[in-house]
Parts: structure tokens; sequence; C-alpha cells
């Protein structure tokens, strides 16, 4: 963990994603594994299809900042096309870590991040997790960051179920866990 | 007892507080960034969770009117806004105040147009100052929640019996999730009595309000009243503040909070979410060897004159943050601190920084950088070039 033990994560995500509501679930997964979590939205009007971010803190102390985060350890990208409409990598710091949905090793520089990708569309297709003919890769994308932040992977499945509730929660819960295990870094 | 602890926005916090100190009438015109409190509110009450009455209206103008109506039947009541919403609602804070009505309202602070953004600033909030309401800002969202609840408790103090707001900060707070201690029902039931106020209109028991004075120094000492209930609000706050303590483990410092005061030679003061920012600030100054401490204001009405001399009757320097200006004069906050101040004869340089107006976004570095530079000058100099000074980042 970096500077107070705060760990600052970006999502890059497009509107009616669920970037923010991935953001709302790692809070309480946080919680639940002995954490304190942030998660606020950009402050910008929202529109479907658009690039937004939402952000998050992590940390082992109360998080008592409330101001941006510029400089982010993480960020995590739900869209593999987002990267050719808006600089993905911008202000991440040195060493630090990119989380994208792709079926491929993403066409990022990866000399001085790591890199780790998974294919949460596929993940989500292939369990019938469509709403309003969108795959729902925020859940999947949730999973894999846990994977690379260090989350158990049960409490954020435990979070996903108590955010979601059971009838939905239950098939996101599983595409959070799929990817958590097919997440990848790319060497 | 059962600890429930939920990840939770600011303006969910407003919510959750407002149903569990049974709050029996709400209504509200929405306004971005308050809307969520109302959507949430909305939400208990249809699913049935909470045994209230949503009046919709056309404006916040009417909004505070149908609660004050309400309030004055005798019920709790509970409204929202934010920004212009506070602005076109502000004749009837007068009112309420001036009828001595019991009733809590939130504001989620934004700045004024033009031109027009949703981000914060404390500009609507502290424009409200003169009404006659108790007014208090939280830091964080555990203290919007608490603040709340506490304040029902408060205004329906026969020692205060007065209208109070809360501001939590747009997005900052509003819109930002945080792990949230939800009390069980029954600690809050058995923290707030039964609802008291000093009179309750009933059908077939006529009563007139606020005709022409016959008497016009009766009027004056109507005034001077509002302004006696606030300075005794003043105790009422620290008693309750300790008795909630006693309920949650849960102590905010009653009319400020100080933060590594205790050998503390140069001190900042501030208000509202960015106080976060500023106990980083102070860490860092710290961990440099500034000697720096952190007083925060929770209550701007009644003002904390008395506990503010206390802290600072032996400070080498004050730095006072303002996230929004009276133009021509300076920011608010510093008006007031260095009034209450100078009137106790507590002599010693303060300075003004106007900061993170229009939603402009302050971080603790920044904060860290302004002190340092504030310190620096009045050691080597003994004294500060600037006392009022615009920081845009």
């Amino acid at each position: 963990m970096s500077r107070h033990d705060v760990i600052e994560i970006r999502f890059h995500g497009r509107g009616g994603q669920g970037a923010v509501t991935a953001a709302n679930i790692l809070v309480a997964a946080a919680w639940r594994s002995g954490l304190w979590g942030q998660a606020f939205p950009f402050f910008g009007a929202e529109r479907r299809g658009a690039p937004v971010m939402a952000f998050a803190r992590l940390s082992k102390k109360r998080v008592m900042v409330h101001s941006m985060i510029r400089h982010p350890d993480i960020v995590v990208v739900l869209d593999p096309k987002l990267p050719e409409l808006v600089n993905v990598l911008d202000g991440l710091k040195p060493g630090g870590k990119v989380v994208i949905n792709s079926p491929a090793p993403p066409k990022l520089k990866k000399d001085s991040y790591g890199i780790y990708y998974v294919d949460a569309t596929k993940i989500a297709l292939e369990l019938g997790l469509v709403l309003a003919g969108w795959p729902l890769v925020n859940t999947p994308m949730l999973g894999a960051l846990a994977k690379v932040v260090g989350l158990p992977i049960e409490n954020v499945k435990e979070a996903i179920i108590d955010y979601i509730g059971k009838k939905g929660g239950e098939l996101n819960a599983k595409a959070a866990e799929r990817a958590y295990n097919e997440v990848k870094a790319y060497e | 007892m059962h600890v429930v602890i939920k990840p939770l926005t600011g303006n969910y916090a407003v919510a959750w507080a407002v149903k569990l100190a049974r709050v029996r009438v709400v209504s509200a015109y929405p306004i971005t960034p308050q809307t969520t409190i109302v959507e949430k509110i909305s939400e208990f009450v249809e699913k049935g969770e909470m045994d209230a009455k949503m009046i919709r209206v056309e404006s916040e103008h009417s909004a505070l009117a149908a609660v004050y109506g309400a309030a004055s039947g005798g019920v709790r009541a509970f409204t929202a806004t934010s920004s212009h919403g506070l602005m076109y609602m502000s004749e009837m804070l007068w009112w309420v105040a001036g009828a001595r009505v019991p009733l809590v309202m939130a504001i989620v602070t934004r700045t004024m147009g033009p031109p027009w953004n949703i981000w914060t600033d404390h500009s609507d909030f502290l424009s409200q100052r003169d009404t006659g309401w108790l007014m208090m800002f939280a830091e964080h969202n555990q203290e919007v929640l608490d603040s709340i609840i506490q304040l029902f408790r408060i205004t329906e103090d026969p020692r205060v019996f007065l209208p109070g707001m809360v501001a939590l900060d747009a997005f900052i707070l509003s819109h930002t999730t945080e792990p949230v201690n939800i009390p069980d029902q029954s600690l809050v039931d058995s923290f707030l009595p039964e609802r008291r106020q000093p009179y309750v209109f009933r059908a077939g028991e006529p009563i007139t309000m606020g005709n022409i004075p016959s008497n016009l120094e009766e009027q004056m000492r109507m005034r001077w009243d509002i302004h006696e209930s606030l300075e005794a609000a003043k105790k009422v706050i620290a008693e309750v503040d300790q008795e909630w303590s006693k309920l949650t483990g849960r102590s905010y410092g009653g009319l400020i909070d100080c933060y590594k005061c205790s050998d503390a030679k140069y001190f900042i003061v501030g208000a509202g979410a960015w106080v976060g920012d500023m106990r980083e600030a102070t860490d860092l100054l710290r961990s440099e060897g500034y000697k720096v401490g952190l007083v925060k204001i929770r209550y701007v009405r009644p003002f904390p004159s008395e506990e503010l001399a206390s802290v600072l009757k032996n400070a080498k320097g004050v730095i006072v943050f303002d996230r929004a200006v009276s133009p021509g004069s300076a920011g608010p906050m510093y008006l007031d601190v260095a009034t209450h101040l100078a009137a106790q004869s507590v002599r010693v340089p303060i300075k003004n920084v106007l900061a993170g107006l229009a939603g402009v976004d302050v971080t603790y570095e920044d904060i860290a950088g302004i002190v340092k530079s504030f310190v620096n000058e009045l050691e080597s100099k003994g004294t500060i070039s600037k006392y009022i000074e615009w920081y845009f980042g």
C-alpha cells in the first residue's frame, strides 16, 4: 500500500455500465475484509454510453480526505475500447496497475505498469448476465480487481449479493468469482 | 447490541437519520445534489418502513412552508435543499425561526450561480446565518447521520425551541459512499423523547400568528430571545454530544473539535468535509516539524466564541479557511473568528484563506502548502503581509 497505506483506484466505464456501483460494492467488500473504503462518482452530467469515471480509496485506517484522486495506484477499465477514447493511464502512479476488460493482452505500454486483463464481456455473456442489451461487466471486473488488490473473493461475493439482492446477486457473484480466477497478468 | 454498518452516501445517511428520528412529515422540491435524500425517504415510506407523509410541492418556498405547518401541528418534520433552492426558501427560514417552531433541514451545500454549477462550496449555507436557525457542518457521513438525530433533540429542547440545519458538502459527502454505523431504532427512541414544542396548532383551538405588532419593543424582544436561546443552546449541544457518546461511543466535541491542539502554536480553523483533508495536512506538517493544530468548527450558529478563545488564547498564529466570501469584506467564518477572539482580548495574527469556492478541489497538499507559507512568514517576519488571500490552486 502507498502513502499512509491508502490504495487509490479509478474506474473507467461508460455511462450505464455500472462503474459507480462497482466502486460502491468495493466499499462493502473492503469493510467485510477489515478495511475502510470510500467511493465516489465523477461529478458531472452522465449520459448512457459516454465515458465516465468513478473512484475509490481502500485503507487499513479510516479515510479522512474527501478531495479528488489525481494519481491513482490502480485503474480499472470496464470497456476494451475506452483506451482509444480517453487516456486511461492519466496520472497513474509509476509502478501502478491497470485491470482491463479485454479478451487478449491489451495495447497498453506495459514497461512502467502492471497490466492485468480478463474477458469480462465473455463471462457476462456466457452467464446470461445481460441487461437492456448490455453485458454486465462491472461485477466481473470487481472480481478481477479483488484478485489484484488481494481482497478475499468470498467477501466480494457476499457484498455483491447484499447490494444487488439474492435474485440477481448470485449470478453477479458467480461472474465475479470467474473473473477472479481467470484474470491474467500481461507478462 | 446489534451493530449494523452499511456503506452509505451522505444523502442516504440523512435519509436513515430522518427515518430513525420517526419524522412524520417530509416535504421537498428536488434539486441536485439534494435529490437522493428525498428519493430514499420516499422509498422508505413507499415500502412501509417509515410511517410518514410525503408532501409534493411546486417550490422550495412551499416545501418549508408545508413542513412548518406540519411541525406547528405537533409532529416531527423535515426538509432538504441546496443552493438556489435555499435562496428561494429564504423568506420562510425567517418565518420558522421567528415562530420558534423546531424542525430540521439538511442543506447539501452547493455553490451559487451564475454560472450554473452543482459543485460544493459554503456560499448558500452561510448566507443564511442571520435567520436565527441552529447551523452546523458535518465532516463525514457518520457525523451527518449522528448530527441529524442530535439536532432533533437539541431543537426540541425547551431551552432552545428553534429550527436547525445540518450542512453536508455536495458530492464529496452527499454522493460519497463510506461505512456508516446505523444505530438501533431502540437506541434512537431512548435518546429522542416525545416531541416537545412551545405551542401546537389544533383544529378547534384557533390562534393567530404573525400579526402586526402593537408593541414594537415586544418584537425586538422576540429577536433578542432568539439570540439568548442560541446562546443557551451551547450548553444543550454539549450535553447532547455527551449523552450520544455514552450511547454510541461517538463524540464530536459539541461546538468544536480539536485535533493535535494541546501543544500546537499555529492553528488551522475550518468547517465541513475538507476538515478531513485538513487533518491529513496537519499530520503532514507535524511530520515536518511544524507545531500545527486543527480546530474544526461544527456549529456556526450558535458561534463557539468562548470555546475558540480558550483553545486559541496562546496561539502564535491562526489561519481560517473559508469556502465562501462576503465580497467586499472577507470570508464569513473569518469575520466571526476574528470578531470573537478580539472581543475576548485574544491578540493573535489571523489570516483568512478563501479557497475551494465554486467546487474547486483542494487537497491536503494544497492546505499544507498554504499553512507552511503562513507559518514561515510569521516566524521570519513576525507579521503577515496579506491577511486575506485567495487561493486558486
